[in-house]
């Protein structure tokens, strides 16, 4: 609040009130349903925001110093936020694991089915975790790799409160059965209208930002971030079109049918871990990784490759989905062909990242936080390779459906995504609260070590499940009938649904000790002169240390 | 060319258009020939929609979440085939808004469970599937049975459904609600009026076993009992092969 204007307080209290205004409406209209449930949250956290504003309003205006340094307070929002989804995310991840393994868990509650919460943990570790973390490092790196301060504070503040808002509505209307039964595009048609405005705000933040930079050039790392943001818009609008039942109901159909909405739920979603999960954090390595390495990055030319192979080709790929189903073989094929071009782009980015360590590696070893970045690098790459290879057609009719397809999505999140977030948090916490270091290598490293454990040990439970279910649903016997019935590979499943949530457990585990370590570092660790009296805006490498130069 | 890239990485607009531009073409490609190579969706004459009651079932199916583990797409695989029944066809799911074909096999593909097992037993399994499997893990819905059906808003279910392409006719929107009672309450006056307009063949039964009672199980029911049957399409070879 003390950084905001005078006129950017009025705005947001004009805001606030719309929005109240907007919950009342909501509240009214879908008394009966979800929609109606969430308008009088959203009415009640608006006035709540109003009062909040309004007690702070006649503060001191900001002085004019403050223009001539960087604004972190929303990627400091954001760093609370990712991981507060982070454990919330997980800790949901976990139950529905129990629940494979031993089903009463739910305590037999509507809104605690493992068809209900399933999306719970999908949408908090990707939109919740993911997504708080894309915003704070973007806001984050782009100031730097820019040297220009964050444009529009009051708007930066929307996208990032706006945003978590999406993830509340999104997560507790599943619980509700609010829900469109399409994989990671589940929230319904207002939650998802609600997205769309806040992800234009936050390209029109990005751009604006962009367009004060003090650079000629634009960095790596942005351009992976606008693709993201850029794409991510493309997909979410055109995968989400509906019609609603009416004004007042939760409840919308999809525009598209069968087929169609088939392949273009998969574009959606293949292209959410394209855009979402692998542009972002991309973006998040391109700049953490050689900063914290001390290191520019190895190849610029590999990274233009790299940047406009998995733009073009991540597009098409989606069909990889649809083997052997009714999707017309023509796009099987493109999509299994184009599956497989993409490792070229995807091995170069993390091969680009992998030799910006030469050099650097005994760092590696002495520190975890580089450490988590590397390990994210060579998940990368692993999950890839494996990417391509479950596309083609004849290795993805044993996988799919099974928990292969599971393990893989998750050697992706946990070893690739989260490793990479919290490798940057942890490089960025220190800096944009202007301590000296983490409070304790010692719990980054045990972090680290759990969270390595715990990926490993649920790859391989779902590996071993995957296959295992694969084979059994294939195997024929003597008289050439199937031998097993659809119970018996479930029964086979049990020993390593528990140790998956053991994996899961360890990787929990490793997040709140992360938490508790930013939570004493922010509170514990005094401001650091050294930090804070460095000159603003050009006190972080520049963006001609960053690159190679060639 | 790295020349060129780097007069493109010095303006943000040119980047973001030709990010835009890149990212678009795979989709358009392989997207919009499916809404217009006629082959995609294969004629099925005697393909017909959702009675209001199966709609309602099928929205408790979406609203569960139940794609999270059964899939209802059958693939061209030989031990697919002899598991489930015969592989399925894009006509099928022609009406599914949204489709819900699934991507992961926790419990059974779905595609073809109508008339596999009775009413009865599936009212036993959704109440508790342990009760019957054993081993299942499969949550128990036993809410099901509890709640009444809302059937009030049913019209504007189907209005909806054809803004968005699926033939339901005028009578049929404005008869929704009666249709919806009356397919679950074979012995009313209002039964008749749902072999009028969704044909012969539809089933008309009590599925929850509870007479005079008109439950979200009635209609979880009858949308599991129609899984496969809206066509025969997938049974006849001439159909399955290539039109």
């Amino acid at each position: 609040m003390g950084q905001l204007t005078v006129a950017e307080r009025q705005a947001g209290i004009m805001i606030l009130v719309g929005m109240a205004v907007l919950g009342f409406v909501m509240a009214v209209a879908g008394a009966d349903n979800a929609l109606g449930v969430h308008g009088a949250w959203i009415l009640v956290a608006a006035v709540v925001g109003v009062f909040l504003m309004l007690d702070r309003y006649l503060d001191p205006p900001p002085n004019e110093t403050r223009l001539s340094e960087y604004y972190d307070d929303p990627a400091k929002a954001g760093v609370v936020f990712a991981m507060m989804w982070a454990v919330i995310g997980m800790g949901f991840g976990l139950w529905i694991a129990s629940l494979l393994a031993w089903p009463e868990l739910n305590f037999d509650l509507e809104w605690t089915s493992f068809g209900r919460i399933r999306p719970i943990h999908t949408t908090g570790i990707i939109f919740g975790f993911g997504g708080n973390a894309l915003i704070a490092t973007s806001y984050y790196v782009m100031q730097r790799t820019c040297r220009a301060r964050l444009q529009d504070p009051l708007a930066a503040w929307f996208v990032l409160l706006g945003y978590n808002l999406f993830c509340v509505l999104a997560t507790t209307g599943y619980a509700m059965g609010s829900t469109q039964s399409k994989e990671y595009a589940e929230p319904e048609w207002y939650t998802d209208i609600w997205l769309v405005v806040v992800w234009v705000v936050y390209f029109v933040v990005y751009l604006r930002t962009l367009a004060r930079r003090k650079e000629p050039h634009i960095y790596v790392a942005n351009w992976y971030y606008m693709a993201f943001i850029l794409v991510v818009a493309m997909l979410h609008i055109v995968n989400n079109l509906a019609v609603p039942v009416s004004w007042g109901s939760d409840k919308s159909y999809s525009l598209f049918a069968g087929v169609q909405d088939a392949l273009t739920e998969w574009w959606y979603g293949h292209n959410a871990v394209a855009f979402f999960l692998t542009s972002g954090f991309l973006g998040m390595m391109y700049y953490f990784l050689p900063v914290r390495a001390g290191r520019p990055i190895y190849s610029y030319r590999m990274s233009i490759i790299s940047f406009w192979g998995i733009t073009f080709m991540y597009m098409w790929v989606g069909s990889h989905h649809l083997h052997y189903t009714a999707l017309p073989q023509w796009v099987q094929t493109l999509g299994m062909t184009f599956s497989i071009i993409l490792l070229v782009p995807s091995w170069a980015s993390a091969a680009n990242a992998l030799l910006t360590l030469n050099g650097a590696w005994h760092k590696v070893r002495d520190d975890a936080t580089l450490r988590f970045m590397m390990v994210a690098a060579v998940f990368y790459g692993i999950t890839t390779f494996e990417g391509s290879f479950l596309a083609i057609r004849s290795v993805n009719s044993l996988s799919h459906y099974t928990d292969w397809t599971v393990g893989h999505v998750h050697a992706g999140a946990l070893g690739w995504v989260a490793m990479i977030s919290f490798g940057s948090i942890y490089a960025m916490v220190p800096w944009i609260w202007k301590r000296e270091r983490m409070y304790s290598p010692g719990l980054i490293e045990a972090h680290f070590w759990l969270a390595l454990a715990g990926t490993v040990v649920y790859v391989v439970a779902m590996w071993n499940s995957g296959i295992i279910q694969g084979l059994m649903w294939r195997t024929y016997n003597d008289s050439g009938t199937l031998t097993y019935s659809f119970v018996e590979s479930l029964v086979a499943m049990h020993p390593y649904y528990i140790a998956r949530a053991f994996g899961g457990l360890l990787f929990l585990t490793g997040a709140l000790l992360g938490c508790l370590n930013i939570y004493l570092t922010v509170t514990r660790l005094p401001l650091t002169e050294a930090v804070s009296s460095r000159p603003p805006l050009d006190c972080e490498a520049a963006v001609g240390a960053l690159q190679a130069a060639e | 060319m790295f020349g060129l890239h780097k007069q493109l990485e010095r303006k943000s607009l040119a980047l973001a258009l030709g990010i835009v531009v890149a990212a678009s073409i795979g989709g358009f490609v392989e997207i919009a020939p499916l809404f217009t190579i006629h082959q995609t969706v294969e004629d099925a004459p005697d393909m017909r929609v959702y009675t209001p009651l199966e709609l309602a079932g099928r929205n408790i199916y979406i609203r569960e979440g139940c794609y999270a583990c059964h899939s209802q797409m059958i693939r061209t695989l030989r031990d697919e085939v002899e598991r489930y029944g015969p592989y399925s066809l894009a006509v099928e799911s022609k009406y599914d808004h949204p489709m819900l074909w699934g991507s992961k096999r926790t419990g059974p593909d779905l595609a073809r469970v109508g008339a596999k097992y009775s009413d009865a037993w599936h009212v036993a399994h959704l109440d508790n599937p342990r009760a019957v499997v054993p081993e299942s893990v499969m949550p128990a819905y036993r809410w099901l049975l509890r709640k009444d059906l809302r059937i009030d808003r049913l019209g504007d279910y189907l209005s909806a459904q054809r803004v968005v392409g699926v033939p339901y006719t005028d009578a049929m929107i404005a008869n929704a609600e009666h249709d919806a009672y009356g397919q679950a309450a074979p012995d009313s006056a209002y039964a008749e009026g749902v072999t009028k307009r969704y044909g012969e063949a539809t089933t008309i039964r009590v599925f929850d076993g509870q007479p005079g009672r008109l439950t979200e199980m009635d209609a979880l029911v009858a949308y599991l009992q129609i899984l496969g049957r809206l066509t025969d399409a997938a049974h006849k070879p001439a159909f399955a092969g290539r039109q």
